[in-house]
């Protein structure tokens, strides 16, 4: 493999800003703040697969962020089903939901998909908050650490360890099946769904594999979420937190692995930065969403790459 | 019919016309520009909280009604030229971000210059409930339908008989025919999100009374009156009309005879269902692909 493509290129670049972020890392505050950051890329990762490579969009990924979070902490507690046994059970059965409602679902288009992947995150977000009796309602419910054969995942360095590998773990995935037939299929469902068709493309079943594909990361993501947080509550799921997600993947560049990574890492950075002037939280990531999709709507990492590039070629 | 049944036709009916009025502002907006305003629920919520506030403030009741809805249909053309306008071309995922990002907006906004606090408004005639054959009807909900019923008539006449109207309908046939034959399309859409913004804001001021409001309160309302909007198929007045009131009702029902924790999740559940059956609503018509 060439070490110059942008592909091993940036995935070498993650590696070493995640081996070397942590100098930086004053106490353990930051290193949350960072597990966060990572997981919500990974998840985007995911997403960004569905809404940047397939154009379809997606405003109820929370809830299957949810349903894993959900599913690893009652298999865990309630029935002592090991973590990483609940975790695999939790993103297959994910998967399965994703498969039976994506082919119906992904007929639709634009406004209609849109419409009804927020129907089905927001009941499964009420779903969450009313069966209080499996899952403590809207007052959320614990679980225990995350551990597996004998060793336990503890606080929030060695978390972000672990977080940071699977990061460049899903970036490398993701990398691989863009640029597999599958990749392939799914741009050309992107560019024009009905000229991919007359090509010989069997739209539909690549549409529902990406779109299980990301509904897995999503409940996978959740479910370690889970585990690090040590507590949960229904609004993880809520049409917001879908909402946040789509704007990660928005803001930092549809079609972009990387983008991905960097808008989830702005997101999940925002609120800290901001919480000085908590009260305008709202405003501004409001300002944020609007002001890049008017001035920059394919998102940074791609505005800034090709900004770059047209100054290279100026030269 | 029975004294239960009877009842809850009534808060279905009542629900149901807020839903239709959100839903004709998707379809009005939808129409003139293509765009899903997903900021439609916040003018519900404008309307609400401006009147409320103000009336809270000593403000006369009228007068306050005509500022909050002024100042809604306000914002809805500073978002059309600020936020929509500069986008045009943009496809329907980036659309649907900027208007969620300006009801995020909004809703940070109204936190600020008012509170997090549920606010009332009084009842418009009177809390006193009049029977009807062994159910109460709260003489508000009647302001609500009522209210409803003339914006639509309102409305109807708006786009049958007047030449501004008539220019609108045109626009959402055919742009560029329209704008050949002398129609001033920037003007159009304006009045579009300047229309919608009205609609959603005298739903929040009638239903105030009942439900009461706050900077959150647009969101479920908001996202149902665009479920109703997809229920009748999109694009269609008459379509977003019934489908409200179908959400109004089956809402009342269901959590009546079913479930009530499961209240809000109805409306969804009936779009999905219909999503999965007829991809294009009650209404709609069938969508073609142009390669």
């Amino acid at each position: 493999m060439n070490m110059m493509t942008p592909r091993t290129g940036g995935l070498a670049l993650l590696a070493v800003i995640i081996t070397v972020a942590p100098i930086g890392f004053t106490n353990t505050y930051f290193y949350d703040v960072a597990v966060n950051a990572m997981f919500n890329a990974i998840l985007c990762i995911g997403l960004n697969l569905l809404i940047g490579y397939a154009g379809q969009i997606s405003l109820g990924h929370a809830g299957f962020l949810a349903l894993g979070a959900y599913g690893s902490a009652i298999m865990t507690t309630a029935y002592g089903v090991p973590p990483i046994a609940a975790m695999l059970i939790s993103a297959t059965v994910v998967g399965l939901i994703a498969f039976v409602v994506g082919r119906p679902i992904l007929k639709l288009k634009g406004h209609y998909l849109a419409m009804a992947t927020l129907g089905i995150g927001i009941i499964i977000h009420i779903v969450l908050k009313t069966e209080s009796k499996i899952t403590g309602g809207p007052d959320g419910m614990s679980l225990d650490n995350f551990s597996m054969l004998g060793f336990t995942i503890m606080g929030d360095k060695m978390w972000y360890w672990v977080a940071g590998v699977l990061l460049i773990l899903s970036a490398w995935l993701a990398l691989n099946l863009i640029d597999s037939p599958v990749g392939r299929a799914l741009r050309a469902v992107h560019g024009s769904e009905v000229g991919a068709e007359v090509v010989g493309v069997d739209t539909s079943s690549y549409k529902v594999l990406v779109f299980v594909v990301s509904a897995v990361f999503a409940s996978l993501v959740g479910s370690l979420f889970a585990h690090k947080n040590g507590f949960i509550t229904p609004d993880i799921g809520s049409f917001f937190g879908s909402v946040h997600l789509v704007t990660m993947v928005v803001l930092g560049g549809m079609a972009s692995v990387f983008g991905s990574v960097i808008g989830a890492v702005i997101l999940t950075l925002l609120p800290q930065v901001l919480a000085a002037v908590e009260q305008y939280e709202a405003m501004i990531l409001g300002g944020i969403m609007m002001g890049t999709m008017i001035f920059m709507p394919k998102g940074l990492l791609p505005s800034i790459l090709a900004s770059l590039k047209r100054r290279e070629a100026g030269r | 019919m029975s004294a239960a049944l009877l009842q809850y036709l009534f808060s279905g009916l009542t629900s149901g016309a807020i839903y239709a009025l959100a839903g004709l502002g998707f379809a009005i907006i939808y129409n003139a520009s293509h765009v899903i305003n997903f900021a439609q629920g916040e003018f519900i919520m404008i309307g609400g909280m401006a009147s409320a506030t103000m009336v809270a403030a000593g403000v006369p009741m009228p007068l306050a009604i005509v500022l909050a809805l002024l100042i809604a249909m306000a914002v809805g053309v500073i978002l059309e030229k600020f936020a929509i306008e500069p986008a045009r071309n943009a496809d329907v995922v980036t659309i649907i971000i900027i208007t969620i990002g300006a009801s995020i907006f909004l809703r940070g906004a109204a936190q600020i210059i008012w509170d997090k606090e549920f606010h009332s408004l009084p009842a418009f005639s009177g809390e006193n409930p009049i029977a009807v054959l062994g159910a109460t009807l709260m003489p508000q909900s009647l302001w609500v339908v009522g209210v409803a019923g003339v914006v639509i008539v309102a409305l109807w006449w708006f786009f049958n008989r007047t030449m501004f109207g008539k220019a609108m309908l045109a626009t959402s046939h055919n742009r560029l025919a329209a704008q050949l034959v002398g129609v001033g399309v920037k003007k159009v859409l304006l009045a579009s999100f300047a229309l919608s913004a009205l609609l959603g804001a005298v739903g929040g001021v009638v239903v105030t009374p009942i439900t009461f409001t706050n900077y959150e309160a647009g969101i479920m309302l908001g996202l149902k009156g665009f479920s109703a909007a997809v229920l009748g198929g999109l694009g269609n007045g008459t379509g977003a009309i019934v489908g409200g009131l179908i959400v109004g009702i089956v809402e009342a029902l269901a959590s009546g005879y079913l479930s009530s924790a499961y209240k809000d999740a109805i409306a969804f559940i009936i779009i999905l269902f219909v999503l999965f059956f007829m991809p294009n609503g009650l209404f709609g018509k069938r969508g073609t692909d142009r390669v």
